[in-house]
């Protein structure tokens, strides 16, 4: 199975298994799968300690089918409590698309994000982009892995539950129509980690799964953005809704 | 083996008892509609049995283990407690240091001031200092919105979740002649009155129905209340041997720890009500959350433990 991009493209490619080549980045050896799989096990036992989170099966059952799980975006920790209330058969097909420039800054990052999270990188900058954020996720889907988008583009930060959707969970859509695009509302996590805050306080969060949604043959790009904002706003618990 | 942990196995025996016979109770019902039917009443109630035997079982656990275990226990329950009810009240980002403050250092504070029996400052720590200081810190962020509602309600969790809370494990602290070492029991009393109330409280207010206590926020009933209270004082009468209170001691302690945690029902029905929950989460199968379970309890334990401490301690 194709993997995220080189995790460092400086680096020499990797020639010949020695006791070296443990330490070295190559994401298939034994040492760093356990490595990988130990500190998802670590993620999912920390998100349950602090917000004891919950998954809401409202519209969907979690049983292994292809599909892009789109979500609002608060905070830093909105992704690893999806990956988190997956059943561990669903998290091991599921892969979070996520920014090159976030999860590649040093080392650990990379390791997480690579090979624990196994996450789609793409770029976010148009400039010096070595390529398409697009043909990297529909390659993702043709191998056959689920999705994990956050189709606000960025992290919420204002007053408004949602901002506006960019059109990528559209050209998704379209391009693999049979492939569920799941509302998935992450309820509290803009109060247990907001930007700016080192600790993260321990409340409940509720991670919501809507009923699916695909593009109709002849909806246009804002039809079908609007009819996808108004499902995940739907999820969302009363408050949220009214401001 | 000490003659505390003899006592405590028995009790625990018999309330295995207990839930054994609840347990064969559903399985008799399963077996009565066929093993291709399933009842939702009747799955439901299992689940809460085994929910029961967690507690039952994680409780006699703590309490054998003695003095830590006691204290490590209800430093969980008041930390998931307090997660519950934080989730629920109003906040802003201003207040998040004030709020980790009370999550990570006024609760741990609590349990170690108890674990080292200096009952002076864990009886003022959150009433007075808390109180004080959180509102400090969260005003230095300077938002003034909605202000008073959120540290009055930050506070409100404190007390209920984390300083009545803490009064089950302070009970330990209490010296009391004759009684060395067996401040543990004190423990299993309370709760097992407070629970057995509730209980018994629920089935014969259903049964017999009649005016309501506070229409529209419970359907307790007077009359199930005073079979609940009735049946709290035979309970604690036949627990009387545990406890250093004396036969009619144990039966009016009992009755009168169970009247005020079915009346913190109510105060928690209300608290429900307001804002617009069922559960307070879904941490305990069947059960909703630490809080529901929890609600009684806070509320009996500071007027059991001082009633305790009045009437028979050094």
């Amino acid at each position: 199975m194709a993997l995220t991009p080189p995790l460092n493209p400086a680096a020499p490619p990797f020639q010949t298994r020695n006791l070296r080549s443990l330490c070295t980045m190559d994401p298939t050896n034994p040492i760093r799968r356990f490595a990988a799989s130990f500190t998802g096990h670590a993620i999912t036992l920390f998100a349950r300690f602090i917000t004891a989170v919950r998954a809401d099966w409202r519209g969907i059952e979690p049983v292994r089918r292809q599909r892009v799980y789109f979500a609002n975006h608060t905070s830093n920790g909105d992704m690893p409590m999806i990956w988190s209330v997956l059943p561990p058969a669903l998290r091991r097909e599921t892969r979070p698309v996520a920014a090159a420039d976030y999860w590649l800054k040093n080392p650990l990052r990379a390791f997480v994000g690579g090979e624990v999270f196994r996450a789609v990188l793409i770029e976010r900058n148009p400039e010096g982009r070595t390529a398409d954020p697009m043909a990297r996720i529909i390659t993702a889907l043709n191998e056959g892995a689920s999705l994990i988008i956050f189709p606000e583009g960025a992290r919420n930060m204002g007053t408004d539950p949602l901002l506006p959707f960019k059109s990528g969970i559209y050209n998704i859509g379209r391009a693999h129509p049979a492939v569920d695009l799941v509302p998935t509302w992450v309820a509290n996590l803009n109060t247990i980690m907001p930007k700016g805050e080192v600790i993260p306080l321990p409340l409940i969060c509720t991670v919501t799964f809507g009923a699916p949604l695909h593009v109709d043959p002849d909806e246009t790009k804002d039809a079908f953005l609007a009819r996808a904002t108004a499902a995940l706003l739907a999820l969302a618990p009363q408050p949220a809704r009214a401001s | 083996m000490t003659g505390t942990t003899v006592d405590l196995i028995l009790l625990a025996f018999g309330v295995f008892g207990v839930l054994i016979g609840l347990t064969l109770l559903g399985e008799a019902l399963r077996l009565r509609i066929g093993a291709h039917h399933s009842n939702p009443v009747i799955e439901t109630y299992m689940t809460r049995i085994r929910s029961w035997w967690a507690m039952v079982i994680l409780l006699s656990l703590a309490l054998i283990s003695g003095r830590t275990g006691v204290l490590i226990l209800f430093a969980f329950v008041s930390f998931a407690a307090l997660r519950e009810f934080l989730t629920l009240t109003t906040k802003s980002q201003a207040d998040h240091l004030a709020l980790a403050a009370g999550f990570f250092v006024i609760l741990p504070a609590q349990y170690i001031l108890i674990g080292m029996d200096w009952p002076g400052l864990f009886g003022i720590l959150i009433p007075v200092y808390a109180f004080l200081l959180l509102p400090i810190v969260s005003v230095l962020r300077g938002d003034a919105n909605r202000f008073l509602i959120r540290v009055a309600e930050t506070q409100w969790g404190l007390m209920i979740c984390v300083y009545c809370a803490s009064h089950v494990p302070a009970l330990m602290t209490i010296h009391i002649p004759g009684y060395d070492g067996r401040a543990v029991l004190l423990i299993a009393f309370l709760v097992m009155v407070v629970q057995f109330a509730d209980l018994l409280e629920y089935y014969f207010g259903r049964r017999i129905g009649g005016r309501k206590i506070a229409p529209g926020i419970s359907p307790k009933t007077w009359a199930g209340l005073a079979c609940g209270v009735t049946c709290a004082a035979l309970i604690g009468g036949l627990l009387h041997w545990i406890t250093p209170f004396g036969l009619f001691g144990a039966m009016a302690m009992a009755a009168v720890t169970a009247l005020t945690g079915l009346f913190g029902n109510i105060v928690f029905a209300a608290i429900r009500r307001d804002k617009g929950i069922k559960d307070w989460s879904h941490l305990i199968p069947g059960q909703g959350g630490i809080m529901d379970q929890l609600d009684s309890v806070a509320f009996a334990a500071p007027v059991f433990y001082h009633l305790t401490r009045f009437f028979w301690s050094a």
